[in-house]
């Protein structure tokens, strides 16, 4: 029997092995860290310092009263420096806590161990996971105390843990599997528990058959979490690819895993979980991979988080001579940054340096209709035409040819060879389309 | 430390190494044991048919871009590919600027004048065909083998209803035609190249051998006869499948496929000439826009609960 997975999707270089069996190593601590007050979907924090204020590490410095955020804490003890706009690894600009760091790493008063799995009641999971800030680290930075919070009359029967990590060039989920197998598991109790399920399942990419191995053995014995293994196909860490393949069921279009009775949290994030209760740390450190031909030496890392991308990368070894093009995120997905002083945030997995000609300006050339994009996208949409009535701003052919069921996974770029950058049109039409509709309502 | 200049540009940040180029250059390696069929059935003549065929496509495609001051594009192998495949669609007497005639109009009307390569709605090969077919009938139908004028297998069919040939010469090419329609072996062998490469469709050329079959057996023909007569190989697995007009839903290839077959039998049982390959897909050439808009796939989740 083959292993799980999708219809259709697309088998990219996946370059693993440039880091995949680099264990993780503690960055140096840096002297500043920049600590972005937006670093989730939702509502910006509200910074609790000022300029001047000593915080400790693990500190909250910023949070907010919306549900749909999460707080932010510091990740070094040290001073305030400064609170400035700062420009984000998305492009966008947000507000920043600027901290120079002593060298104390004092860790803030009252951080200790809440309690464990068994005296724990569903909500207090909830909240320890809300104040310790946690999100989606898969790079999404879903609140996850949001995501496990079950609307009144939805029933909940899975825990999906996504191991898949299916981008090319990343490895900190893998080696989390392969470093960290217990600190998951207790993870996905927690996770379990919070949303009171019997079941869960981890789902891995069979191009990590070590992990895969020891995350087997690690629960062997345990009831309820079952591990299963996944073909290594783009994007199927995607949530409603991963639910496709390990339950079979279909995420209807418009709605959410919630809707069919799952929930689906990253492996990294699980261990943020355990972390936080196990310790009583908040999410102030993460791991990321720093890899890609640019640097002199792929590194699997766990830094603080708001150090800017020139640390890590000095940590790789620099960059090489030819190195021409760093994206924060993998290379389907993640986004190419302007300069080297932008800090990182909790979504960050990944500093993937390109070469020169890796990264060959493509020139587009015109469509020949071949379909590939066609045949290749996992939510069966027709990137060709979507491209076009985007390009022409033709919005209700966009919606009619349901552009907002468009996962933006890249796969069509990825597979046309006319080089055409179809997902770039998508995307921009996509958001003319829920501008509008926002509009209306 | 600092890299002055980084490229910033939108995901994905890598792209697949497989390039329009890589494609069509496929397409003409692929047509070789065609070629080669070809050239072993009728010799030199077939030879110098093809590449005249070929020059006369490069150079009206050149002279068009030239004169519209495009970028010339001659090396991207499509008009290679428009110039053979029109060479393979005709008679191994055609003469020289008989060819040189056809492979113009293919380029010129089948293509350029719609704005060149991925705009033209129908085959140009085919253009380039049923020109000649209208402007030079006879020479057009002038059939010949090892020097001896003689009329197709379909010919004889429509005319005495008697099968003359053994299903094994009908497969490996040995009987009159066209140049590269004769030999089934070598065009299925190109086809299973390019479809293993997944640079054609295999739903089209199935759907439409299986409707060509099934149809003609329904109505008491020989369908394994029609299978590999004329130029039913080549079209439903070198025309039909061009990318650029046929349609780009899995369900649209189904149909775009079926319809061909069905319309090659009705024009091969009932109609006044013998071969109908030519105008089944010109035909469904032009119900590509209509199909494409009524298969759209139902996307990921779309109505479901």
């Amino acid at each position: 029997m083959g292993s799980l997975t999708f219809k259709q999707g697309i088998h990219p270089e996946y370059n693993k092995e440039l880091s995949n069996t680099k264990a993780f190593q503690k960055a140096k601590r840096p002297e500043q860290v920049i600590i972005s007050l937006q670093q989730h979907i939702g509502a910006p924090c509200q910074p609790l310092v000022k300029k001047g204020d000593h915080v400790d590490m693990g500190e909250k410095i910023a949070d907010s009263d919306s549900f749909v955020s999460a707080p932010i804490h510091a990740s070094v003890s040290g001073t305030v420096k400064e609170i400035k706009t700062i420009q984000t690894p998305i492009g966008k600009s947000s507000q920043g806590i600027v901290i120079d760091a002593d060298e104390e790493d004092t860790l803030a008063k009252g951080i200790a161990s809440p309690g464990s799995l068994s005296d724990l009641s569903p909500d207090d999971i909830k909240k320890i996971i809300r104040e310790a800030g946690i999100v989606g680290m898969g790079g999404a930075m879903f609140p996850t105390h949001v995501k496990l919070s079950i609307p009144e009359g939805k029933e909940v029967d899975h825990l999906i843990l996504n191991g898949a990590e299916c981008e090319p060039y990343l490895t900190v989920d893998h080696r989390m599997m392969i470093e960290r197998p217990n600190d998951i598991i207790y993870g996905t109790k927690l996770l379990m528990k919070a949303i009171s399920v019997s079941k869960a399942i981890i789902g891995i990419e069979e191009n990590k058959p070590d992990a895969i191995k020891i995350m087997k053995k690690a629960t062997a014995n345990e009831d309820g979490i079952e591990i299963k293994e996944l073909e290594t196909k783009y994007p199927q860490g995607g949530e409603k690819m991963l639910i496709k393949a390990l339950l079979d069921r279909t995420v209807p279009a418009g709605g959410l895993p919630l809707d069919i009775g799952v929930v689906v949290n990253n492996i990294t994030t699980a261990v943020a979980v355990s972390d936080a209760v196990k310790k009583g740390v908040p999410l102030i450190e993460r791991s990321v991979s720093v890899t890609g031909s640019g640097v002199n030496n792929p590194i699997n890392l766990i830094y603080r988080i708001g150090t800017t991308i020139d640390k890590l990368i000095e940590e790789a070894g620099g960059l090489t001579e030819d190195a021409s093009k760093v994206i924060l995120g993998g290379p389907m997905t993640g986004f190419a940054q302007p300069s080297l002083d932008i800090a990182t945030v909790k979504g960050t997995s990944g500093v993937l340096v390109l070469s020169k000609d890796e990264v060959a300006d493509f020139n587009p050339q015109p469509c020949i209709k071949c379909a590939r994009c066609v045949d290749v996208c996992p939510q069966y949409l027709m990137p060709v035409n979507l491209s076009k009535y985007a390009a022409k701003e033709m919005f209700d052919e966009l919606e009619d040819y349901q552009v907002l069921n468009c996962i933006e996974c890249g796969s069509c770029s990825f597979i046309c060879p006319a080089k055409r950058p179809l997902m770039q049109y998508i995307k921009v039409g996509k958001n003319e389309v829920i501008a509008k509709k926002r509009n209306k309502s | 430390m600092m890299k002055e200049q980084l490229v910033v540009s939108s995901s994905p940040h890598i792209r697949s190494a497989t390039t329009v180029r890589d494609i069509m250059w496929s397409v003409v390696v692929s047509l070789i044991p065609a070629v080669l069929a070809a050239v072993y059935f009728f010799g030199i003549n077939a030879f110098l048919i093809v590449s005249v065929s070929i020059f006369g496509c490069l150079l009206t495609e050149f002279l068009f871009q030239k004169a519209r001051g495009k970028e010339v594009t001659i090396n991207d192998g499509s008009a290679v590919i428009t110039g053979l495949l029109l060479a393979l669609t005709l008679p191994p007497t055609a003469s020289l600027w008989m060819v040189l005639v056809g492979s113009a109009v293919a380029i010129g009307l089948g293509k350029q004048v719609f704005g060149g390569l991925g705009y033209n709605p129908f085959n140009p090969a085919l253009v380039g065909r049923a020109f000649l077919l209208a402007a030079y009938p006879v020479q057009m139908t002038n059939w010949m083998i090892d020097g001896v004028t003689t009329a197709t297998p379909l010919n004889v069919i429509a005319e005495s209803q008697y099968m003359t040939v053994e299903y094994w010469d009908l497969f490996i090419g040995n009987v009159a035609g066209s140049l590269g329609e004769t030999s089934a072996f070598a065009l299925l062998l190109g086809a299973a190249y390019l479809i293993y490469k997944g640079y054609i469709s295999w739903r089209i050329p199935l759907g439409m051998l299986s409707s060509v079959f099934i149809v003609t057996y329904l109505f008491g023909g020989d369908p394994i006869f029609h299978l590999f007569a004329g130029g039913l190989m080549l079209g439903a697995l070198y025309m039909a499948t061009d990318m650029v007009t046929s349609p780009i839903t899995k369900s649209g290839r189904w149909i775009f496929g079926f319809g061909a077959g069905i319309i090659v039998v009705i024009i091969r049982l009932w109609g006044g000439y013998p071969e109908g390959v030519l105008y089944s897909i010109l035909l469904m050439n032009m119900t590509v826009p209509l199909l494409n808009r009524y298969t759209r796939p139902r996307s990921f989740g779309e109505g479901a609960k």
